[in-house]
């Protein structure tokens, strides 16, 4: 009997590994950008092609960058949330409307409502790169002195703004 | 023979579609060489087990060609892979670098080895003591009486 506890112990530790594994999604890639300041761009906004958009604009400021665009599935499922959230007025969330054309962009908001002080407009997807986005929707949350200080990969949840989002926004605007 | 036709004309549109995706190695075959090399190193981060260079992925087509400028404008290989770490982290490289936080999967397998090894030796070492123990006289005795007294049963 005692020869088949060593196998045996060895196995369950695999399976417990193996259950650990699954649970964990492979989406969350740790963002080399916490604490990082948030990469400088200058695009054009989407609506007014004339004006531009840079993070410097939003210094001494709290504020949210939000990576969507028209062909994005799951930024249907995120936009409601983020419509509520808006309308709250918490903190300005910037969009950035990522590898999109410009026209569809436009209407896409037109068409479920638009949550955005402002949307930058990134067609070819450089400032998509250099924040690291690999999936869209992404946000980040940016402090005062222009510092990422969270990325979510996919979605914002109702649950990812109480538990995450609202807190640290709060935290930041009162220090 | 309609099948056949139509065969044919499947493998011929084949070829065409295969042959349109080819393109723009054409352009500088020394440059492309190393834009494979580079992207064979780097994940895909929308397919995941996937490199930058198998992956047909929208994001994957965009890396390549930030690769590809970067190459061209001058910039050393590890200035690219720098680029990439910078942004998306040590999750880009299909080789992660040895770290605290790496050393458990760079050095897992050799434990791992050493541990299989080390118990090998320690079982071939105790099955070798019970074999070679030689018997006692009395243990003999008994051994002899028992086959001779199974022999005589028989016979």
């Amino acid at each position: 009997m005692r020869r088949f506890l060593l196998p045996l112990g060895i196995f369950v530790i695999l399976v417990g590994f193996l259950a650990v594994g699954l649970r964990l999604n492979p989406r969350d890639v740790p963002s080399p950008f916490i604490g990082k300041p948030a990469p400088a761009f200058k695009v054009a906004q989407l609506h007014q092609p004339e004006a531009t958009v840079s993070p410097e604009d939003f210094r001494g400021k709290v504020w949210l960058l939000n990576v969507w665009a028209s062909w994005c599935v799951s930024c249907r499922q995120e936009h409601p949330v983020l419509m509520d959230f808006a309308r709250h007025g918490v903190v300005p969330i910037v969009g950035l409307d990522y590898k999109d054309d410009r026209a569809a962009g436009a209407a896409w908001l037109a068409e479920h409502g638009n949550p955005y002080v402002l949307s930058a407009w990134d067609r070819e997807g450089r400032v998509g790169i250099d924040y690291g986005v690999y999936g869209v929707p992404e946000t980040f949350v940016i402090d005062k002195a222009g510092t990422i200080r969270m990325k979510h990969t996919g979605p914002v949840t109702e649950a990812v703004l109480k538990e995450k989002i609202i807190p640290l926004v709060k935290e930041l605007n009162g220090a | 023979m309609v099948r056949k036709l139509f065969f044919i004309l499947w493998l011929v549109f084949a070829g065409l579609a295969h042959a349109g995706e080819a393109a723009p190695a054409a352009e500088d075959p020394a440059l492309e060489a190393r834009v494979q090399k580079l992207s064979e190193e780097l994940r895909c981060l929308v397919c995941q087990n996937q490199n930058l260079a198998d992956s047909h992925a929208e994001l994957a087509a965009d890396l390549k060609n930030q690769v590809r400028e970067m190459l061209k404008r001058g910039q050393s290989e590890k200035e690219v892979i720098d680029f990439m770490v910078q942004r998306y982290g040590d999750f880009v490289l299909y080789r992660p670098p040895v770290k605290s936080t790496t050393w458990l999967l760079w050095g897992g397998p050799f434990a791992l080895f050493a541990g299989g090894l080390g118990m090998l030796f320690v079982k071939l070492n105790r099955r070798r003591k019970t074999a070679a123990a030689p018997l006692s006289a009395e243990e003999r005795a008994r051994a002899e009486s028992l086959l001779d007294g199974d022999l005589k049963e028989k016979a």
